[in-house]
């Protein structure tokens, strides 16, 4: 679709601007007469808060950082769409081929009450981090491994497990749900460890922590609209919800052998 | 010249049989009761695989840990970034590998600018590495039958490198990632992301901690500690365009510089050769694909200069497999730096293709048509579908263009055989040192150095630091944390009174444009005593003309980067000295002056076996030159020949 473009786009920008967490943000609006339509969607960013530093206004503030798609940093909805329209992909991988010559283009945060606004387009996704050290981890001190070979684990299970850590903990689900749900972040790193052997020794009480937390953190719940998988940029499969839910509710049953 | 060894670097190499070193050492560093381990408190900058595993690591063993991330989450770091793979010795395949395999390969790779011990300790642990991510639940690449899958990777005769698809750091940082926020989650790790170092404390000549900016509020930090553990990367983005993420910096290492820790090897950095060439003047950064790719991609360019026409439509015979015909043994798969110089001498002559002539072809034609299409989509598809984001163009029906780029820095701050460096009581892991890889890094080893460090290493040494040496109790309240403040603020304060007209992104590029030029892929002393010029200009126009919005005591991500720029700016003289200095050719460092007939590198083992470590002395005077030599016992000091 390169072909249709030319060689410079006009674009007009309608970008959150909000000065820190408790003040009040609004839209404002900025046209951009010379996009290259190779550029990245964040390299136009960059071109937008170079010129506003020249004219001596505050440039906008995103999050990124590899420019890849593999960190999770950066973290915009573009025109109603967390990471923009295109399937697989995060913001920083978008290029502005993918719009049309002479576009207007909303720029907005993460938007969940979890994910409370830093500046502009910042959140704060540290609730991520407290899941996390709840229980996202498998229970191994350094040293104490045995020999990589000594556990087989089916390709095919490998490979699904690959599948879910895939997760780049962008948090682009939460802000696609209509309930800010985490459900499919959580359920990624809960399938994850819980499908491998090495993971399976604390699988009850890891889902059970992980969820506890998630409920604490404010995120709402899942009621399968399935925007989640729509939005992530690596593909996760709300299958892993349904994996979570089931070990949830087996781990239950078993509460109180768990101490 | 023999090389005079420094008396300022002793390298506390153990002496003995060479795989006996490592254990012996270990047994002759003192240990910390077990009690008295909650007593010690340690500060760790970083949480890429090194910063996060030493965190874990240590925590575990019962230490009071900090630890500190200039990302939102530790997760982040950009070690998540690497593709390809991790090397170890397990000799799986059972083709041949083993411990002193890797530890010659790595030696030899290196060029022979590393130290020997470093070097098996760290082909020795490489095994460990592997099982502990495996119980950590790294979705490792697996055979049928459920056992570990291994490939071999950027030219090694082995198939010793473990991988998770393309994705292999951020599986392993993950892996590490969830280790630490296990200790936080314990409570025996404080985790403070969004904080960057802005210099260090040293007390008694002790490292004792650290000032850090809160870059949400503004606010200056003192974090105190009873040992600091630097794992704050590399600084491939003083050439402005690299591989390395946006936040990737030199500030944390710099600073300990100009407290007093010397800096080694600065001018050894890798040009990695398949990378996304520059598409245009407002591009952030450059994208690399894996080296893994070369494992079936064939590079090109037309034999004829000035050829235009589209890959599909240059005739097979009137390609110029310029990899092949050069190095019929290795191909397609020789070492980074090779390739990378191969690459430029075409360009260079006038063959390269694309737009910008600066790119060559990275071909599939034939391993499409040997193996099919989906054979090579389940290897490289997510690589291929990220060249054709960027790119708009098909790589299944036409080459890739590829073209080097910065990537990897092998120089960094000097540390001895414990990783402390000429500050005691300051450790520095992973890419912020200038340890194992000597003067070029082979592929899939960075992951290993990184955890060998974190995992295997420091919590062993930091041991000896702590019951070896009388530490009085210190708090963020003794003078010297106040002192440090006081310049950390003034400091940031004059950058924001300069207000001035250029952004400091535009002086960086510019700065980025010095450094490739001159101390690129390509370096010679005409141009080098040029670049020095030039950087002190650029250095005091940065400081006469920056533009900088807003205030310090808010969420201000042009004045972090300006900061970071501003250090850049210091550090990039150092690194032209250092290239001007090292009057030979070796790994990633090819001075035009010193080449053989064919163009390949030719080093000066006679006068230049050594690391050059450098000592600060004030901005606009000359860093003195310290030198360790390198011995070599074991592997026979040769003439790289990948022909």
């Amino acid at each position: 679709m390169s072909g249709a473009n030319p060689d410079t786009m006009r674009i007009t920008l309608k970008v959150w601007r909000q000065k820190d967490t408790d003040a009040a943000g609004s839209f404002k609006t900025y046209y951009l007469h010379d996009v290259s339509p190779d550029m990245s969607f964040l390299e136009m960013l960059d071109v937008l808060n170079d010129r506003l530093i020249q004219t001596g206004d505050e440039p906008v503030a995103f999050d990124h950082d590899c420019r890849e798609g593999i960190c999770g940093m950066c973290s915009l909805v573009i025109n109603g769409q967390a990471h923009g329209g295109d399937a697989g992909t995060t913001v920083c991988q978008l290029h502005m081929r993918r719009f049309a010559d002479g576009q207007t283009i909303h720029v907005e945060p993460w938007r969940a009450n979890a994910f409370p606004v830093v500046r502009d387009l910042v959140v704060d996704r540290s609730a991520f981090d407290r899941i996390m050290a709840a229980g996202g981890f498998i229970s191994v001190h350094t040293g104490s491994a045995p020999d990589a070979n000594a556990i087989p684990i089916p390709q095919e299970t490998a490979e699904q497990a690959m599948d879910a850590a895939a997760c780049i903990g962008c948090g682009a689900c939460v802000a696609a749900c209509p309930n800010s749900a985490a459900m499919l972040f959580v359920s990624a790193k809960v399938s994850h460890l819980g499908r491998l052997p090495q993971g399976k020794a604390e699988k009850d009480r890891r889902v059970v922590a992980m969820v506890q937390a998630m409920d604490a953190e404010g995120f709402g719940n899942c009621t399968n609209h399935f925007e989640c998988e729509a939005a992530c940029p690596k593909e996760i499969s709300v299958e892993n919800i349904a994996t979570m839910n089931r070990e949830f509710l087996v781990a239950s049953f078993r509460s109180r052998d768990l101490g | 010249m023999v090389t005079a060894a420094s008396p300022r670097l002793e390298s506390k190499s153990p002496t003995g049989p060479i795989a006996d070193r490592w254990d012996k050492h270990r047994f002759e560093l003192k240990l910390v009761n077990p009690a008295n381990k909650r007593r010690f408190h340690v500060v760790v900058v970083g949480t890429g695989l090194a910063g996060a595993s030493a965190a874990a690591s240590l925590a575990e063993l019962g230490y009071d840990v900090t630890s500190l991330c200039i990302q939102d989450s530790p997760r982040r770091a950009h070690s998540i970034a690497a593709q390809g793979g991790i090397n170890a010795a397990k000799n799986y395949p059972n083709d041949g590998d083993s411990i002193y395999r890797l530890f010659y390969d790595t030696v030899k790779g290196g060029d022979f600018r590393a130290r020997e011990s470093n070097v098996y300790r760290l082909a020795q642990i490489s095994n460990n590495i592997i099982d502990q991510c495996a119980a950590q639940g790294v979705p490792f690449a697996r055979e049928y039958g459920g056992v570990l899958a291994n490939r071999s990777f950027g030219g090694a005769q082995v198939s010793r490198t473990f991988y998770a698809r393309g994705q292999t750091g951020q599986q392993l940082l993950l892996g590490a990632y969830s280790a630490l926020m296990r200790q936080v989650g314990a409570g025996k790790v404080k985790m403070y992301p969004r904080r960057e170092m802005l210099d260090l404390v040293v007390i008694d000549g002790v490292a004792r901690g650290i000032v850090a900016r809160n870059l949400v509020t503004g606010a200056y930090e003192r974090y105190a500690g009873d040992a600091v553990v630097l794992c704050t990367g590399g600084y491939s983005n003083v050439f402005f365009l690299s591989t390395n993420a946006k936040s990737c910096n030199v500030t944390a290492g710099w600073r300990c510089t100009k407290r007093g820790a010397f800096f080694a090897n600065p001018c050894f950095t890798q040009i990695h050769p398949t990378c996304i060439p520059v598409s245009g003047e407002y591009q952030a950064k450059l994208t690399l694909m894996s080296e893994s790719l070369r494992n079936d991609g064939r590079v090109w360019v037309p034999r004829s200069a000035g050829d235009k026409r589209p890959a599909i439509d240059v005739p097979e015979g009137e390609r110029d497999y310029y990899l092949e015909r050069r190095y019929p043994s290795f191909g397609n798969l020789v070492p980074r730096d090779v390739a990378s110089r191969a690459a430029k001498e075409r360009c260079d002559a006038g063959f390269g293709v694309g737009r910008t002539g600066q790119a060559v072809f990275l071909d599939f034609r034939d391993a499409i048509a040997r193996d099919g299409e989906d054979v090579i989509r389940k290897k490289y598809g997510n690589l291929f579908q990220m060249y054709e984001k960027i790119t708009d163009e098909n790589p299944y029906r036409q080459p890739m263009r590829i073209y080097p780029a910065p990537h990897y820095t092998m120089g960094g701050v000097w540390v001895d055989y414990n990783l402390e460096s000429t500050v005691p009581g300051l450790f520095v892991l992973g890419e912020a040192n200038f340890s194992d890889h000597g003067a070029n890094r082979l592929g899939a080893s960075a992951l290993m150095q990184g955890l060998a460090d974190g995992y295997f290493v420091i919590p062993y040494t930091i041991g000896g630091h702590l019951a070896g040496r009388k530490l009085e109790p210190v708090d963020t309240g003794h003078p010297a944390f106040g002192d440090v403040e006081t310049e950390v603020r003034e400091r940031t304060d004059r950058l924001l009174a300069v207000d001035g007209r250029r952004t400091a992104e535009n002086l960086h590029r510019e700065l980025g444009r010095i450094m490739w030029d001159y101390c690129g892929m390509g370096r010679n002393a005409d141009g080098l005593r040029g670049a020095v010029e030039k950087i002190r200009a650029l250095r005091a126009e940065f400081w006469e003309n920056v533009r900088i919005p807003g205030g310090t005591n808010e969420f201000n991500q042009t004045l972090e980067y300006a900061g970071r720029v501003a250090d850049f700016m210091e550090f990039a003289e150092l690194m032209v000295e250092d290239a001007l200095a090292r009057e030979e050719s070796c790994g990633g460092h090819f001075r035009e002056e010193h080449q053989t007939e064919e163009g390949e590198a030719r080093r000066n083992d006679e006068e230049f076996t050594h690391a050059a470590a450098w000592e600060f002395q004030g901005l606009d005077e000359k860093a003195t030159i310290h030198l360790e030599p390198l011995d070599f016992e074991h592997v026979k000091l040769t003439q790289r020949s990948y022909k």
